[in-house]
């Protein structure tokens, strides 16, 4: 019985120290495919906010405070195009609900029963779908108790691709040719397009997204006004009745 | 309630828009941490909203999208926006080789077709 249980410890990375496990993961986030996501999205989302006229201080700031690129983009794009505040914060306020599960799904499995408030503030504080995905995946090579500072140490690497992105794509938007300037702003929808199909592994979330994509044009010609917000509530509840309907058909 | 960025400090703007409404879903989610179930109704309607919102976003990027993007015809967004999408889905659901392929399609587009 004690070797089994040493035999299973043995199998979890250990550290030295809290400090060492938060090296760890940030070494693990340039090995992940997702700082070559989020340094892509972030090139585009600086390009974005060189674009409609923010600073470089201000994007860098957005970088770290929001932490989310769909939130940034509704952020920059609002704000940069004359939206009212209501407006924009009510959009991102929407596009942020997802945190919430998220943040409910990872704390659970990655505090220790001694972790601090603070600590487990920065994780939320870190919570995004590259994080996340990596936390899961990651996580549970690691001994329990450097858990908490292991994905903050991830979530800080992840945040820095996104920082050298955020830069990059500032400084680059305003030097690039017609051609590669298009090519940046691009990459901020086709990542998001794609990376989000890539979370819908349910049919309510796949439907979710089509009707998000078939309506909003329509919502933007009919003129009906915060038509992002009066999308994702349409399409995501159709997406959500059909799925109803078809759990009470099985 | 109808207080634009002309009205405030832009850093002012991104706390108020940018951080607060984003962060609080992250206080709750701690809050929460030990008491919500992934798999409630409420949950699944939730997910399903916010991922329609991010569509639309990607929407109105590629339809009224900002700066020298919009001098790339619409066709060729669209175009290259299936490509990324078809290449993603064909190899292996990567998301790199579709932003890579759809990234490609968009230049070629823009060169052959001209950026306006």
């Amino acid at each position: 019985m004690h070797r089994m249980v040493r035999a299973m410890a043995q199998s979890e990375q250990h550290f030295e120290s809290s400090f060492a496990a938060f090296a760890g993961g940030l070494r693990a986030a340039p090995r992940s495919v997702f700082s070559y996501v989020l340094l892509a999205t972030y090139v585009g989302i600086g390009a974005l906010a060189h674009d409609l006229g923010f600073s470089l201080i201000w994007v860098c700031l957005s970088t770290i405070l929001v932490w989310a690129a769909p939130a940034q983009v509704i952020t920059i794009s609002t704000l940069g195009t004359g939206s009212t505040l209501v407006q924009g914060a009510i959009a991102v306020a929407l596009s942020g609900v997802r945190l919430l599960p998220m943040v409910v799904a990872l704390l659970p499995r990655v505090r220790a029963p001694d972790t601090r408030w603070r600590a487990l503030l920065l994780t939320a504080h870190l919570t995004a779908v590259s994080m996340w995905v990596e936390s899961f995946r990651l996580g549970p090579g690691i001994a329990r108790e450097w858990r908490v500072p292991f994905c903050n140490g991830l979530g800080i690497g992840l945040m820095s691709c996104a920082m050298t992105g955020t830069v990059l794509g500032f400084l680059l938007a305003g030097q690039l040719p017609g051609v590669l300037a298009a090519a940046v702003l691009f990459l901020t929808p086709i990542s998001f397009l794609v990376s989000t199909a890539n979370n819908s592994k349910l049919l309510v979330d796949r439907l979710a997204l089509a009707l998000g994509l078939g309506l909003a044009p329509v919502f933007a010609m009919a003129k009906v006004g915060l038509d992002i917000l009066v999308t994702g509530l349409v399409a995501g509840t159709i997406a959500y009745v059909v799925h109803r309907l078809r759990k009470a058909a099985q | 309630m109808t207080a634009t960025l002309n009205d405030i400090n832009p850093y002012l703007a991104l706390v108020l828009v940018g951080f607060l409404p984003n962060e609080v879903w992250r206080w709750l989610g701690l809050l929460f941490s030990r008491g919500l179930d992934e798999d409630a109704e409420l949950v699944v309607w939730v997910k399903a909203v916010a991922t329609a919102i991010l569509a639309a976003v990607v929407a109105q990027l590629i339809f009224a999208p900002p700066g020298a993007l919009a001098a790339v015809p619409l066709a060729v967004r669209l175009g290259a926006t299936a490509t990324g999408f078809l290449t993603f889905l064909l190899i292996r659901r990567s998301v790199f080789a579709g932003v890579v392929a759809g990234e490609i399609a968009l230049v070629a587009g823009a060169l052959t077709f001209g950026p306006g």
